[in-house]
């Protein structure tokens, strides 16, 4: 039993890592309907930029502004070139704008920092701790923590600022935030540099776990499933559906890995997610959809 | 003047109703065919057939299935490579396990089996739509190379899960040389195209169309959604898995389910946007552009002075200019390559006029 809370416990500090990912994506979602796929490229970017500046002896803080400014300018130029010639045209078509997006992405971090791995040290040492009889990982209980705060100041600048309040506006009803005189443009540009910053945040995280190299692009493949599960709208949802996603995806390598062949950790909670769609078509904690004719 | 329609008039309702009304697209057609078929054996080379015509014809196919379900359906899919793979597995176990089944046989058995893997992983396509649904076309993605892995069986045991391609011989008569391989598959994509290009005619094509415009809408004129959706799951997954089979025997020769990963899926999801969502032409269009971008782009850099864009860096720029150019084409021009022939036929049929 103690075994199961172990399994169960790492599971859920997992599942944080993919939460945060999948919180980037619910930003830029509900900011601008936008299924943002590049969201894995932009956490190889940010932290393939921190990394090599570490690596030249830039100071932590210095390099982590600098990174974060650079995020913003890709929000920018995201916002003047992809965003704004593709205005109301359909969440598909964006959503294919953004796989090329990714591909940009992808193709000039490579090209400007290379592709060999590095390795991130961000000062937590990964001992485990062993708490009431469970080991657990500090680094996952780090990165927990991290995601803690990162959703707390989030929800501030929700709740509290005056752009988080123009920010729910436009998630509610763009037309009705334009029409009160809401800058939409400036809303995405705010909402896509956020996401670059909580890509960053993951990016250090992912990084300093599984080394800083290409599959770290790859995470967002981890993240779909936690959306679907959470709702595409909803940033408690993405921390649920993160939780439960790392969650059964450990419980079912342990315990039916055995049965049906290991390495399952691929596929799995993708039919997790398909089997939750089906009796939730939006998922636990998104918006269902009214069609009308 | 160039593409005259004035006078051409039909006289029977088979005359209306046939695939190509005007002459002077037939006559293309033929010409092309002629063409493809009889003049290019004779001046192509081997490097020319096995690097670049064959790929280029089996992207199309695979351009194709995609199309219908994604372009002419409306439903997003990046698991293309999967039925690609369940495809050529499946043939390559066909061909295997029946000894003295013919190879087209068990090509066609092979799209059979991806069409009802397809149709599988379709099913959540009636509950769940939009990006909702890229999550069932991924799980198919990741499921399906895991199980080709996984299971030895599929791959015949073997200890890195290859599978290499049955002799290809139709007949009696052997088709392994480059140029058999081409023809091969030439005179597959031909047949399949023939039957593409009247599928989307159909009433059933026209079914898609309509589910694509508005699903609800579709439903409430009468449309059966789930046969609908069902059959373009269907008949996507068999020109994939028919490509897929032809990805593995006459273009690579021996392939691991490694091959049909998701870049694949993604390469052809590319290949219909940049040819054009829900065109037949835009598959040709797409697939030689994807076959050809990146041999100009590379020789564009050999031209330059040496040092200037090493190798290394020319994927990562490769990777970048891809990008650009899909968010590029999305804006300018979202129906694609197969648009800029539409408007080269409309300028060719008032030339030399303006107006």
């Amino acid at each position: 039993m103690e075994f199961f809370f172990e399994v169960l416990i790492g599971g859920l500090l997992a599942g944080v890592m993919y939460s945060l990912v999948a919180i980037g994506f619910v930003l830029i979602y509900k900011a601008s309907g936008v299924f943002n796929f590049a969201q894995g490229s932009m956490v190889l970017f940010s932290a393939l930029t921190f990394v090599s500046l570490h690596e030249r002896g830039v100071p932590f803080w210095l390099a982590f502004a600098v990174t974060l400014a650079a995020m913003v300018v890709i929000a920018l130029l995201v916002e003047r070139f992809v965003l704004r010639p593709l205005v109301n045209r359909s969440p598909i078509t964006l959503f294919m704008a953004t796989l090329g997006l990714s591909y940009m992405i992808e193709g000039a971090a490579q090209a400007l920092w290379g592709a060999q791995v590095h390795g991130l040290e961000l000062g937590v040492s990964d001992e485990p701790l062993a708490l009431g009889g469970v080991l657990l990982s500090q680094f996952d209980l780090f990165a927990a923590g991290t995601a803690a705060v990162l959703v707390t100041a989030l929800s501030l600048l929700f709740s509290k600022t005056r752009i988080g309040l123009s920010l729910r506006a436009v998630a509610d009803d763009p037309l009705a935030a334009l029409a009160v005189g809401i800058r939409l443009q400036r809303i995405w540009v705010v909402v896509w540099a956020v996401a670059g910053f909580v890509g960053l945040v993951a990016g250090l995280l992912w990084g300093a776990r599984v080394g800083v190299q290409f599959s770290l692009s790859l995470v967002v493949l981890k993240a779909l499933p936690v959306l679907i599960i959470g709702g595409f709208s909803s940033i408690g949802g993405a921390i649920v559906g993160g939780l439960i996603i790392g969650a059964s995806e450990k419980l079912a390598e342990i315990y039916l890995g055995p049965v049906i062949g290991g390495g399952l950790e691929n596929w799995f909670p993708y039919v997790l997610a398909l089997l939750f769609l089906l009796v939730r078509p939006a998922g636990l904690f998104g918006e269902r959809a009214i069609e009308r004719v | 003047m160039l593409y005259n329609e004035a006078g051409q008039f039909s006289t029977s309702y088979a005359g209306e109703r046939r695939l190509f009304r005007l002459r002077q697209d037939r006559y293309a057609l033929a010409g092309l065919l002629a063409f493809a078929f009889i003049a290019v054996p004779y001046l192509g080379n081997d490097y020319w057939f096995s690097a670049i015509l064959i790929p280029f014809l089996v992207l199309s196919l695979a351009g194709l299935g995609l199309n219908l379900l994604t372009g002419y359906a409306g439903q997003l899919s990046l698991g293309s490579a999967a039925f690609m793979a369940v495809g050529a597995f499946a043939a390559y176990n066909f061909g295997l396990r029946l000894p003295g089944l013919p190879l087209l046989a068990s090509l066609f058995l092979g799209g059979v089996t991806a069409a009802l893997v397809a149709v599988v992983f379709g099913l959540p396509s009636l509950r769940i739509k939009g990006f909702y649904l890229i999550v069932s076309t991924l799980a198919a993605q990741f499921f399906v190379s895991w199980a080709l892995t996984k299971f030895g069986w599929f791959s015949n045991d073997n200890a890195s899960g290859v599978i290499s391609a049955p002799p290809l011989t139709i007949f009696g008569v052997d088709f392994s040389s480059p140029v058999g391989r081409y023809l091969l598959t030439l005179g597959v994509v031909a047949a399949l195209f023939w039957l593409g290009k009247n599928l989307v005619r159909s009433e059933l094509g026209r079914n898609w169309m309509a589910v694509r415009d508005m699903d609800t809408a579709a439903a409430v004129i009468g449309i059966p959604l789930l046969k609908t959706k069902l059959l373009a799951f269907a008949l996507s997954g068999f020109f994939l898995g028919i490509a897929g089979s032809l990805w593995a025997f006459t273009y690579l020769g021996t392939v691991e389910p490694h091959g049909f990963d998701l870049n694949r899926s993604f390469q052809i999801l590319f290949i219909i946007i940049i040819g054009g969502l829900g065109s037949i032409l835009g598959n040709f269009l797409g697939a030689a552009f994807m076959v050809l971008f990146p041999l100009l782009l590379s020789n564009l850099a050999g031209a330059l002075p040496v040092g200037l864009i090493d190798p290394g860096q020319l994927e990562n720029l490769q990777k970048f200019i891809f990008g650009a150019l899909i968010i590029a084409f999305l804006i300018k021009e979202p129906e694609g390559l197969a648009r800029l022939w539409q408007r080269f036929r409309e300028r060719a049929r008032l030339w030399p006029l303006r107006h």
